[in-house]
């Protein structure tokens, strides 16, 4: 895998999702990650893409930060974060929009933005 | 049935929710989201690859990679709901990425500037014609009044009365605050239901 580093990064980039984009799993932007159970083994069998997300994703974040972290497009975050999850290394997280923003979710949202700091 | 139980293993998860501000070139989205985000707003180059359709596609691939800016911010409301706000990309080419970004949002502001309000128009038809999310627009008071009576924009918008329409000062965090709870409200009130598509998975 080391002579990677050598070829474009935009080329790879694209490459190593073996040309896909429709992940698996339906991503939206706002879609946290998370990798409770970091493993370390794990991570040293990772291609670099996908190591840096699983270590990114030891703290809560979304698909969009992810990608403005590590400057890879949407649509290839998506799929390798897709990949991630079915290895059960990451776990996707529900949206407000997997609950289809029921009642209690949009009273939870408003109370939260009553309180904030005017 | 009129309660929803979470799933077990979801339920201990943070649940993200998301806002769209839309709106026309130099409207003061990216000031609107700024004022009420945590975070500083974070720009991201959302590099997509697109069919060539108006730009050259590579000889091979009949594809080309463009790049779409576009500024987000991230509120957490509670420990375990954090709600991010996205700005939509200000070139009106990008639908493709209106629709990504609109996918899953509870509702979105629509920022209007009356100096320009003929920029406000891609928009709103967006909102109102090609989108089923819930939406508002909210006049961002520049220099914290208004030019217009609000009657006045309604009608120069060609708004439906059913249209919720509001104002901001997008400069400040309590009035882009009270405009997001405006539209959170808005879309409690909004008795269709509206979740996943059922084809998607």
């Amino acid at each position: 895998m080391e002579h990677i580093e050598m070829r474009s990064r935009r080329i790879r980039l694209y490459a190593l999702t073996g040309g896909r984009t429709r992940p698996r799993h339906h991503l939206l932007v706002e879609t946290l990650v998370s990798a409770p159970q970091y493993d370390p083994q794990l991570a040293k069998t990772m291609m670099p893409e996908s190591q840096a997300l699983y270590e990114l994703a030891r703290e809560t974040t979304s698909i969009a930060e992810l990608s403005a972290h590590l400057t890879i497009p949407l649509g290839v975050i998506r799929v390798l974060i897709s990949d991630l999850a079915a290895q059960d290394a990451v776990i996707i997280h529900p949206t407000g929009f997997t609950y289809q923003y029921d009642r209690i979710i949009l009273e939870r949202i408003l109370d939260g933005l009553k309180k904030l700091p005017a | 049935m009129d309660s929803r139980s979470y799933p077990l293993d979801a339920s201990s998860l943070t649940i993200s929710a998301k806002i769209v501000i839309a709106g026309g070139f130099g409207v003061g989205k990216t000031t609107f989201v700024g004022s009420v985000s945590e975070v500083k707003p974070i720009n991201t180059e959302a590099w997509m690859t697109v069919a060539g359709e108006g730009v050259d596609p590579a000889p091979d691939s009949g594809k080309t990679t463009t790049t779409v800016a576009m500024d987000f911010g991230r509120i957490t409301l509670q420990p375990d709901l954090v709600l991010y706000l996205f700005g939509t990309p200000g070139q009106s080419r990008f639908w493709f990425l209106w629709d990504d970004l609109c996918r899953g949002a509870l509702g979105a502001v629509i920022l209007v500037d009356t100096r320009q309000i003929q920029d406000s128009f891609a928009a709103i038809n967006y909102f109102e014609n090609d989108s089923d999310i819930p939406f508002i627009v909210a006049v961002n008071k520049f220099d914290g009044k208004l030019a217009y009576e609000l009657d006045e924009v309604r009608e120069a918008l060609t708004l439906s009365p059913d249209v919720l329409l509001t104002t901001c000062d997008a400069r400040d965090p309590g009035s882009t605050s009270k405009a997001l709870q405006e539209l959170v409200s808005y879309t409690m009130s909004c008795t269709v239901s509206y979740g996943p598509d059922v084809t998607w998975g």
